[in-house]
């Protein structure tokens, strides 16, 4: 056993982080989702790494991916943490791409993948509808064939960034004769097609980030489905298991707790700095033990893959802990800036003076959305029934 | 031992949830809340003609000679109704350090003004360095002739884009953290030299941060003696402590409620999502919260009147348990609730954020906790 990476290893993550270093335009450091205003702003960090060829590490070389291990995916996704860069919006490259690499004919991969790659493509995820969250093969948006083409009537939601999305990728019911799961189909669907209609859910940050799509007798060629009709499940399924590591977040959640420590070094209390109290000081220290934690057991999933194992179920735990400790993080935030925790940050116009310190600007928004990453995903409840199912055999 | 409340008390419950019923539903709450104003000033009216400004304050000064469990009735009510009304700011703390500090001609000028509903006020303590100590201040009131000057900032002053008069915290004498030195004013917002930069708070609230350079106040503005106003402070915020969590036990009660109803009618997987044990125990365990945050509210509006101490460890004891089973409560009625719990449609959201923010209304958990420690 040996906690060290090698010399390539660490001459790897040199390259990263001088590459990081010179490319990241420092206007976007350390911005978040929130401070993206503009589809350009979303593409920004995603157009430098397209440039360098790094953009999808995943994808198999031949489709446009690095052909990194498994270990060099962790460094890349470590380094892009510690210097905060922007992340890659996940709906395109990190899951319809290797549904479609993986399930997908030539002409598909031909016409898509490479669009997904370059950004020219925004892609969204039509999973979700009013009466199917956990329970995503209850999907009920219809589509049935006519002739070269699907009539698809129904209704999606949480559609995060539908707003600017020129494709989604649905789950669509073409069976209604079978078992839910096998009446399910993989489409992919041009926005711009007559009959959809995009609206926004505000969220209670005041966030435009998720909507609903309806679909109203919307045509979809045929050549749009992925793999065979009534097969979608499976391929739903892949992309659900695809890729577990990283999404623990334990390198930006690291970061996260550098800064939640700054700013209980700038607040006081009775002159002392917040985080030399005993309170905050253990608090701050348990969180630190759990990121630990966290840290080896995805560190030991990640050493399991290095050999070929692919991720089992275990990997639930990774979701689990990962979003407890990210929203513990802007928890203690919010605790640590007292009464700054109370001014509306959207409230304050781009050329305007926000109240209070920098640092408390829009920390309790930041909290309040953050209560999503326990719903998003298979919410934590579904990943405790994955574990019992299928890792405890209960 | 009898805790069942008087035919009177019955009766302004009654009245308040009528009113709110009627008047104050959750649509009616937003449109409020996101109005230019903030507030609505006419409910402000309605609140005073139905009595619930006079309710807790004393008789021989126009008010109907209740106390805190009147309070407590009404701020929890409120809290049902997410209601944005300055009633704690201006009944409990303004009415409180009258009546507790001011002498019989400021009880004279205040009391029915307030009884009234004529006047609408904020309390000005907390400052950017002080965090939770209310002696932690960096304002200073200078003696000049018979009256003071006025000069500082206050931070997140909660209500005051509403007020017409405020109650300003400031330093008379000592260092900036002893516990001498402390005294309190009624200062006119509209007086000379006071400056006011208003924003809405994440809660559906308002709240200003307020400058004072060189304001000049009359002998009569400071209340309570001059020096030893910290006591004064302490006693109107632990009172203003017993309001507001009544008003978080009002908000818990509405996610619990909700919560519950829709486990009932929300299915998955073919069932009613409150047939799962998971889901059964979660809000079990809501419930105890919430239950056991009703006790402690209870609890500490009846020890008002004990000795300091006893007083102070009641009001540190349902700040606590409060602060605790509001996030409890608050982040699992949004997990049971799923994707609907996040959206600003719901209600859920918006209780959440309003117990999310009475957490840190006169000191958090941690605060509290070493508070009652200390008295211990």
């Amino acid at each position: 056993m040996d906690l060290t990476f090698s010399p390539e290893e660490e001459a790897f993550r040199q390259e990263v982080r001088a590459f990081i270093a010179e490319k990241m335009p420092e206007e976007i450091k350390g911005r978040t989702r929130r401070d993206f205003e503009t589809k350009e702003d979303f593409l920004a960090w995603h157009k430098v790494l397209y440039k360098q060829g790094w953009v999808a590490p995943l994808w198999p070389k031949e489709y446009g991916g690095t052909g990194w291990n498994v270990t060099q995916r962790f460094i890349f996704n470590e380094e892009c943490a510690n210097a905060e860069t922007p992340q890659v919006l996940p709906f395109g490259v990190a899951m319809c791409g290797p549904v479609i690499y993986t399930y997908g004919n030539e002409a598909q991969k031909k016409k898509f993948l490479p669009r997904i790659l370059s950004g020219e493509d925004w892609w969204c995820q039509g999973y979700s509808e009013p009466g199917s969250g956990s329970d995503l093969a209850s999907v009920k948006t219809r589509a049935v064939l006519n002739g070269d083409h699907y009539i698809v009537n129904g209704q999606k939601t949480w559609t995060t960034l539908a707003q600017y999305a020129d494709w989604i990728f649905c789950l669509v019911r073409t069976n209604t004769d079978v078992k839910q799961q096998e009446g399910i189909s993989f489409l992919l669907i041009d926005m711009k097609t007559p009959g959809i209609t995009v609206k926004p859910i505000i969220l209670m940050d005041g966030a435009h980030e998720v909507n609903e799509v309806f679909f109203d007798d919307v045509k979809v060629p045929v050549e749009n489905r992925i793999g065979e009709e009534n097969k979608g499940w499976t391929y739903a399924k892949f992309l659900l298991v695809h890729e577990r590591s990283g999404i623990a977040g334990v390198a930006r959640s690291k970061k996260a707790i550098d800064r939640l420590r700054e700013i209980a070094a700038a607040e006081t209390v009775d002159g002392e700095p917040l985080v030399k109290t005993d309170e905050f000081s253990r608090k701050l220290a348990q969180l630190q033990i759990d990121l630990t934690a966290l840290e080896f057991t995805e560190l030991r999933t990640l050493a399991q893959e290095a050999k070929g194992k692919h991720a089992g179920p275990e990997s639930s735990i990774l979701k689990i802990k990962g979003t407890e400790i990210q929203q513990r993080i802007t928890e203690l935030t919010v605790e640590a800036i007292g009464y700054y925790g109370y001014p509306y940050d959207r409230a304050f116009g781009d050329n305007e003076f926000p109240v209070g310190p920098d640092y408390a600007l829009g920390q309790s928004g930041h909290y309040f959305n953050m209560r999503k990453a326990s719903i998003y995903g298979g919410s934590n409840e579904i990943q405790r029934n994955i574990i019992a199912k299928a890792v405890l055999g209960l | 031992m009898d805790f069942s409340f008087t035919e009177e008390q019955t009766l302004l419950r009654n009245s308040v949830s009528k009113y709110l019923a009627d008047k104050y539903d959750f649509e009616t709450f937003k449109k409020i809340s996101r109005s230019e104003a903030g507030w609505s000033k006419d409910n402000w009216k309605q609140f005073a003609e139905l009595g619930l400004m006079a309710a807790p304050l004393p008789e021989e000064f126009g008010g109907l000679g209740g106390g805190p469990l009147d309070t407590m009735i009404v701020m929890e009510e409120f809290g049902r109704a997410l209601v944005v009304e300055p009633f704690a700011q201006t009944v409990v703390v303004g009415g409180g350090f009258v009546k507790h500090g001011g002498t019989n001609a400021q009880k004279e000028e205040w009391l029915g003004k307030i009884a009234g509903g004529e006047t609408a006020m904020a309390f000005a303590f907390a400052e950017a360095q002080g965090r939770y100590n209310f002696a932690d201040l960096t304002t200073t009131a200078k003696k000049q002739g018979a009256g003071y000057v006025l000069n500082g900032a206050k931070a997140v002053v909660l209500g005051a884009p509403w007020a017409d008069t405020l109650i300003v915290t400031a330093r008379t004498a000592g260092g900036q953290r002893d516990a001498k030195g402390v005294s309190v004013f009624l200062v006119d917002k509209g007086a000379k030299g006071v400056t006011c930069r208003d924003y809405p708070t994440v809660d559906g609230l308002r709240a200003s941060e307020i400058t004072f350079e060189n304001v000049e106040v009359p002998a009569d503005a400071l209340i309570g003696t001059a020096d030893d106003g910290l006591k004064l402070i302490e006693q109107v915020t632990d009172e203003a402590i017993a309001a507001h969590c009544a008003e978080a036990c009002g908000a818990m009660k509405s996610l619990l409620d909700t919560t519950v109803e829709y486990s009932k009618t929300r299915k998955q997987f073919g069932v009613p999502i409150g047939k799962f044990q998971v889901l059964q125990h979660r809000m079990v365990d809501m419930f105890i919260n919430y239950e056991q945050s009703s006790s402690m509210a209870l609890m500490v509006t009846l020890k008002l009147d004990e000795s300091e101490t006893e007083r102070k460890k009641a009001a540190s004891a349902a700040k606590v348990q409060i602060g605790k089973a509001g996030r409890f409560v608050g982040q699992n009625a949004v997990q049971v609730h799923g994707g609907m719990g996040m959206t600003d449609e719901l209600n859920v959201g918006h209780y959440f954020k309003r117990l999310t923010m009475l957490d840190a209304l006169y000191g958090n958990v941690d605060h509290h906790l070493k508070r009652y420690a200390q008295l211990s």
